[in-house]
């Protein structure tokens, strides 16, 4: 299928500046291990002391270096959301494309489905679920999956439906080509670029969930170097080391508010509809 | 639209409504069983493994009758408004949430008094420069509400203007309407900041989609002075605005769970994450149970609201 050609434009500076955020963190991300090989290293007899030599931003109450720990918190912060982001996508996928291509009883589940799962509150239902059973870390990932995947459903169910009467796919019909295969090889290609898209954005919302989550308690194990637990470790020493809450609080912004700007970018540019959240 | 097909439309909805609320409460009784160990141990909590204990706790919830039973007893009570006894207090859940409600109540009504106030004239302001300095400015600064979680922004907050400037007390809810209100602010601001992001974006998007109507061109044309033509386009624009509010209550809801928890709030946020963390099933299931109605009752509303104003939605469905 082809388009046609639009005018390249330089993006806006806030998508250059996210993009740019994205690339720190990512690269944290990637290589903590070796940027702060020790960054729960504790030093108790330092306790919590405020910006100073060695330590730009401080140490929190246990002796920790703020900046290291911040450094570490990235790759905390972001395979999770990252698999999250990648589950819900082949969910919906998997769901979406049936749903929209072949319609009839199929889609009416599908969407019953998405409606049920749509009205509940992801972030809350992951709270009691993961709190209960106490499963930690890996559970809340599991229940965010389950619960992010309507939204990738309806955006991929939407996108196959204005796939599905164009001549391209009509033709792959005439070819007698199975459902699967113009689904698959046909279809796919051509709604993969606003599943992409939509991913981003639900990388944003995985990342600031799980980071609730450790904050409340219920994610990532106590002692962690998560942005999320930090801030809810440190919020007692607001007056004795600000920067241990200020950093960790403007990481979860800053990467979250990067994600979605990046997110709304390519889906201006891949989904003439908008986005639709 | 005859009045016979509105009453079929509601009718359609309220029992939608109901299905959904009924297949949720099977998963809210279900988290009893969810809690890692047995059900009698998880009921039990601390207290001793006595013999009359044991009996009391099996008598209370049934637990020797088969699982539609118990369900069906447990619903029997609840819609009779026995919660059952909470394992961490001893109190009667249901008193438990009367006390925490108001606290609650007062936070998200505040936080969505400040999220209107300054929600929607930002999105109009947007909208009126649009692809200015100005408009970009206010999009930017909507999607990083719209990113920031409550905690991070209540903290940030708590740093600055209680802890730097020394504005507003750093914790506690007060004593006295104006105290109280002066405790609350910088829990309201945390939790609005969300849903101002939300209600830019939507009422920007919403009034620059009336402003390309033919009929703002007419009346500019016969002369109409801008606030005027304004008011028309808003008027046209909020209905799509109303349909953003479902998603802002539900945003508000996980969102005074964690301003709850970081200005150590005693609302009903917070009894959900001390509830959780305990493992007191009742109190989480009641908890649960409230948040499922409410979120129900905000759907149905924005439905009916929204068929009101677009008697399309009416016919087709859903709005596209």
């Amino acid at each position: 299928m082809t388009r046609p050609s639009r005018v390249v434009t330089r993006p806006p500076v806030s998508v250059v500046t996210a993009l740019a955020i994205l690339l720190a963190v990512a690269v944290a991300a990637a290589f903590a291990p070796w940027l702060v090989p020790d960054a729960t290293g504790q030093d108790l007899m330092l306790g919590i002391s405020g910006p100073g030599p060695g330590h730009p931003l401080g140490t929190d109450d246990l002796g920790r270096d703020v900046l290291e720990l911040l450094v570490a918190g990235a790759r905390t912060a972001v395979p999770g959301a990252l698999c999250v982001a990648a589950g819900s996508m082949l969910i919906g996928n998997l769901v979406g494309l049936p749903a929209g291509y072949l319609g009839g009883w199929v889609d009416a589940l599908a969407m019953r489905w998405a409606d049920l799962m749509f009205s509940l509150p992801a972030l809350l239902v992951a709270i009691v679920v993961a709190g209960v059973l106490g499963g930690g870390y890996g559970l809340a990932i599991a229940v965010l999956v389950v619960l992010f995947a309507p939204t990738d459903t309806r955006v991929v169910r939407g996108a196959v439906l204005e796939q599905r009467h164009r001549p391209y796919v009509e033709a792959a019909q005439l070819k007698n080509l199975s459902a699967w295969r113009i689904m698959t090889r046909h279809v796919w290609p051509n709604i993969a670029p606003v599943a992409l898209a939509n991913a981003f954005l639900n990388f944003a919302y995985a990342l600031v969930s799980l980071a609730s989550l450790s904050f409340l308690g219920l994610g990532v194990p106590a002692g962690s170097p998560d942005w999320g637990r930090t801030l809810s470790d440190n919020r007692t020493q607001l007056l004795a080391n600000p920067w241990a809450v200020i950093a960790p609080g403007l990481a979860i912004i800053a990467t979250a508010a990067a994600l979605n700007i990046v997110g709304d970018w390519l889906y201006e540019r891949v989904d003439r509809r908008g986005r639709t959240r | 639209m005859t009045g016979r097909s509105w009453g079929v439309f509601l009718l359609r909805r309220l029992a939608g409504t109901a299905v959904v609320v009924a297949l949720l409460s099977i998963g809210v009784f279900g988290l009893l069983y969810l809690a890692p160990g047995s059900v009698q141990q998880t009921l039990l909590g601390t207290r001793p493994a006595t013999p009359e204990t044991i009996a009391a706790i099996q008598a209370r919830y049934h637990l020797n009758d088969p699982l539609p039973v118990q369900y069906l007893s447990w619903l029997g009570g609840v819609l009779r408004g026995d919660l059952g006894t909470s394992i961490r207090t001893g109190m009667p859940v249901a008193d438990m949430l009367g006390q925490r409600l108001p606290l609650t109540l007062a936070l998200t009504g505040y936080g969505t008094l400040l999220a209107v106030l300054a929600g929607i004239p930002l999105g109009v302001a947007g909208a009126l420069r649009r692809g200015r300095a100005a408009d970009r400015l206010v999009v930017t600064a909507g999607v990083v509400g719209l990113s920031a979680p409550p905690f991070a922004v209540g903290l940030l907050l708590l740093v600055v203007f209680a802890a730097g400037l020394g504005w507003f007390p750093v914790y506690g809810v007060g004593e006295g309407f104006a105290d109280q209100v002066l405790h609350l602010t910088l829990p309201a601001v945390a939790l609005a900041v969300g849903a101002v992001g939300m209600l830019v974006r939507f009422s920007r998007a919403a009034l620059i989609r009336e402003l390309d109507q033919d009929y703002v061109v007419f009346a500019r044309a016969r002369g109409l002075g801008a606030p005027a033509v304004l008011g028309y386009a808003l008027r046209n624009s909020l209905v799509p605005i109303l349909t953003a509010a479902g998603l802002i209550v539900t945003g508000m809801l996980a969102g005074t769970v964690l301003v709850e928890v970081t200005f150590a709030l005693p609302g009903l946020g917070s009894l959900l994450v001390d509830s959780v963390t305990f493992k007191d099933v009742p109190v989480v299931q009641a908890l649960a149970l409230l948040l499922t109605l409410l979120i129900a009752a905000v759907n149905l509303l924005v439905d009916v609201g929204y068929s009101a104003a677009d008697p399309r939605v009416r016919i087709g469905g859903r709005p596209s």
